[in-house]
């Protein structure tokens, strides 16, 4: 998708019409974080509350059943290591 | 979905999380705040709605982190018009379908109409558009985004702004409490127009919310469900305890979670023990100015609409195990 | 009488009732509106069609004006064809939608029966509520009589659904003066309206088997090239206007032009007006021209997009042009339709000079006379220099 400041009066569509649904995936929230959710699997249950109460979504369910996040949308906001059953998510901070 | 029962556990019945639909239908990308309440709301109700429907939505919070050109995090067919007539722009399109289907040019089956809003744009602005269109029997269902405020804006009061809350217009000071009325009842308002079905609901207790979405879809004509959603950056509440806060407000009786189906009230979650509102109160710095008169003041007040509606769902009071302040000589609602 | 036994006929309609027959006749699908004098009869109308069962249509009774251009946004959005009508309070009840309306590309159709914005209250005609309403980015048209009125609400619908233009369309009418009157006109049958007016075909719409979104906001990278298409769209509306008319003209025999003239030829004195009024101005033209002067009338029927080289042609060789305005822009330059004339007519090397008079505020009469009347003062005003603004023709004090 061409950049906002590049599409000329020629190129709107019928007042700005959006024809491709979901094309928000294309910004990517991850960067806005300072923490993100590290798991530890051997205390996880694979029970899927993580994944259930994150906003973005940006829980990703691997093959095996564990989660993990989504480095292009988590904005670390900790919802799930408080939600976890077990407690097995820890926030961690990112590196500078 | 009888099957499911309703949540009545401290969170959720634990795997039922995996019976659940994958695909999402408010996409990654959106640019609400961290630990948004409102997105989670959105995330589940959407996925409640499911494929075949249309979406009309008011201006507000949702509405601007979802829908900046040339980006959409809408899967669903979408249109926002403005801010206080999104019931309107709904019945308009359930309208349309209808027609469009008599005259044979509809390919497959009507698609469902949902109309979105927070509670500034169906409480105060919005009002009007919902009342005309709830009483005109559209088939059609109302969602409120209730984060308390017009928190777009920048947090300032509406009409369903609690009793004693900080916001921009609404500050604590010498001569002020905060917000100083109740927060209006806009459940009681639907349910007044004699819709079929009407709820509060929570993303704290997502299978309570989904399968009421469900139900309010599958109902033929109007239906109405106010959703609580936590909003981190306009409640000052820590980004993680979004889910806690909106289980709290539940458990304390501030927000229940109920059902009225054809005029009749039922409980849907009902925590057999009440909790005080200050573990409601305490987590969230909007609250942070209020001292003990407010906070009985609030105390009272929950205790008693909370008990009207018990004795409306036909249920006996919970457990409180904590000492109810008393009321002084007068008091005003 | 239902509009299906209407054939080549001439009758006596009211016009509200005309314009019923005209939205039925063109198979409007979904109509939301509330009622406001003088508009009621066209909605009521409507309302006993569909209940009858003579429009195949859904009739939706909204809680205001507002909520009608609102639902009838959403109506437009499933690829319904669509209609409303209105006046003066309800229009400006209507005004923030009407924007996005025009801008989301929705070719709504609306009649708009001319009456006079409060400040105080007043249900009688003049063109105060249109005038607000300038730059909502619709394509907007004025009619002088009841034959007009239902053949131009016809056409608005051919006009706004055009897949280049699709554009919300206002067809304005003069509040009683029109509306509430009875006039012969011929109607046409249902027959030749369908092969006049195919069906809706949406280049865009809700449908969940192609998910848009619809509605999104700009960012200030963005806002004015949006704008820019709008405004491009609109203006090269003009040619798909014409283009409708002149098939009009061929059906029916009765051709329209964005700038009408009557008796222009040899004309050193021209009177402009809008609306219902032109036929009365008329009437002075003829008296005015049997004692020998060589005046003429223009009736401007375009208003957006605004035909600035009609009128520039049409102005070619006099030497006073009089606009008559029927609203007032307080503390600005007086009429609205003398601005933005002066304003089109300012480019050329030689044009006629413009004096502005503002008549019939409010519903007061305009009788032949002082059409008379104002071209005397014009022209004395010319040759004593111009001594004001604008004037407001007949106010007492």
């Amino acid at each position: 998708m061409k950049p906002l400041e590049q599409i000329t009066w020629q190129e709107i569509e019928l007042g700005g019409l959006l024809r491709e649904p979901g094309s928000a995936r294309a910004y990517r929230t991850g960067d806005w974080r300072s923490q993100h959710p590290v798991w530890t699997k051997s205390r996880c249950i694979r029970c899927g509350v993580c994944w259930t109460v994150c906003p973005e979504p940006a829980i990703v369910e691997e093959p095996g059943g564990y989660f993990d996040m989504d480095p292009n949308y988590c904005k670390g906001c900790g919802t799930c290591a408080r939600e976890c059953v077990t407690g097995c998510i820890t926030m961690v901070p990112e590196e500078e | 979905m009888e099957k499911f029962g309703y949540a009545e556990s401290q969170k959720y019945d634990v795997y039922a999380a995996r019976l659940m639909p994958r695909e999402e239908y408010f996409t990654s990308g959106h640019r609400s705040c961290q630990g948004c309440g409102e997105a989670l709301a959105v995330r589940w109700v959407t996925k409640a709605i499911g494929k075949d429907a249309v979406i009309a939505h008011a201006t507000g919070c949702m509405e601007i982190v979802s829908s900046g050109l040339p980006q959409t995090a809408w899967m669903h067919p979408w249109i926002h018009v403005a801010f206080e007539n999104t019931a309107a722009v709904a019945a308009g399109v359930e309208t349309g379908f209808k027609i469009l289907e008599r005259k044979g040019k509809l390919q497959g089956p009507r698609p469902k109409v949902v109309a979105m809003g927070g509670d500034g744009g169906t409480s105060d602005i919005g009002l009007q558009a919902l009342s005309g269109a709830l009483e005109r029997g559209h088939d059609f269902t109302y969602v409120c985004w209730d984060n308390e405020a017009y928190m777009n804006t920048g947090i300032q009061r509406s009409s369903s702004t609690p009793f004693g809350a900080m916001t921009t217009t609404s500050p604590p000071g010498k001569r002020s409490i905060g917000q100083s009325t109740w927060k209006k009842d806009m459940v009681a308002i639907a349910v007044a127009h004699g819709i079929p079905y009407a709820a509060t609901a929570s993303p704290s207790y997502v299978f309570d919310l989904y399968f009421k979405i469900k139900k309010a879809l599958e109902t033929p004509g109007p239906a109405y469900v106010h959703v609580l959603c936590v909003c981190p950056t306009g409640w000052r509440s820590p980004t993680d305890l979004t889910v806690r806060l909106g289980r709290l407000a539940v458990e304390t009786g501030v927000f229940p979670l109920f059902e009225v189906i054809n005029g009749k009230y039922q409980l849907t979650v009902n925590p057999h023990r009440l909790r005080p509102v200050r573990d409601y109160l305490k987590p969230q710095g909007r609250f942070r100015h209020l001292r003990d008169p407010e906070i009985d003041f609030i105390q009272r007040q929950v205790l008693r609409r909370y008990r009207d509606l018990l004795s409306r769902c036909g249920l006996p009071e919970p457990e409180i195990p904590f000492p109810v302040p008393e009321e002084p000589a007068e008091e005003g609602v | 009488m239902s509009a299906k036994a209407a054939s080549t006929k001439r009758v006596g309609l009211e016009v509200s009732i005309a314009v019923s027959h005209a939205v039925a006749l063109a198979r409007a699908e979904a109509i939301a509106a509330y009622p406001i004098t003088p508009q009621t009869h066209i909605v009521e109308h409507l309302s006993s069609m569909v209940a009858n069962g003579e429009l195949e249509a859904e009739f939706v009774n909204v809680e205001s004006e507002h909520s009608a251009i609102s639902a009838c946004i959403g109506m437009s959005a499933t690829g319904a064809r669509t209609y409303t009508a209105t006046s003066s309070q309800g229009l400006a009840l209507m005004h923030e939608i009407l924007f996005i309306a025009s801008a989301m590309r929705f070719p709504i159709v609306m009649t708009v029966a001319n009456r006079a914005l409060s400040g105080p209250l007043s249900i009688w005609n003049d063109h105060s509520d249109i005038m607000a309403a300038r730059d909502i980015g619709w394509i907007q048209l004025f009619v002088e009589n009841g034959q007009e009125a239902f053949d131009h609400t016809i056409m608005a619908f051919k006009i706004a659904e055009n897949p280049e233009v699709l554009l919300p369309t206002i067809v304005n009418l003069d509040g009683f003066i029109l509306s509430h009157v009875v006039e012969a006109l011929t109607l046409l049958d249902q027959d030749t309206v369908d092969r006049f007016l195919p069906p809706y075909v949406p280049r865009h719409q809700l449908d969940p088997k192609h998910p848009v979104t619809m509605g999104a906001f700009a960012m200030p990278e963005i806002y004015t090239e949006v704008k820019m298409n709008h405004q491009v769209t609109l203006t090269n509306s003009y040619a798909v206007i014409l283009k409708v008319w002149e098939e009009w003209g061929r059906l029916t025999g009765r051709h329209y032009q964005p700038v009408e003239r009557y008796r222009t030829e040899d004309a050193k004195v021209l009177i402009l007006i809008m609306g219902s009024l032109s036929e009365v101005a008329e009437i002075a033209v003829d008296e005015m021209r049997a004692a020998g002067m060589p005046v003429g009338l223009l009736t401007l029927r375009l208003w957006r997009p605004f035909p600035f080289e009609a009128l520039r042609e049409a102005v070619d060789g006099a030497e006073l042009l009089i606009v008559c305005d029927r609203a007032l822009s307080p503390g600005g330059p007086g009429g609205p339709v003398m601005s933005e004339v002066r304003s089109a007519l300012y480019p050329l090397p030689q044009r006629p000079q413009i004096l502005g008079y503002i008549v019939g505020l409010g519903g007061r009469d305009v009788p032949p006379e002082a059409f008379k009347d104002i071209v005397a003062q014009a022209l004395k005003e010319v040759e004593q220099g111009p001594s004001r603004e604008f004037t407001l023709y007949g106010v007492r004090g």
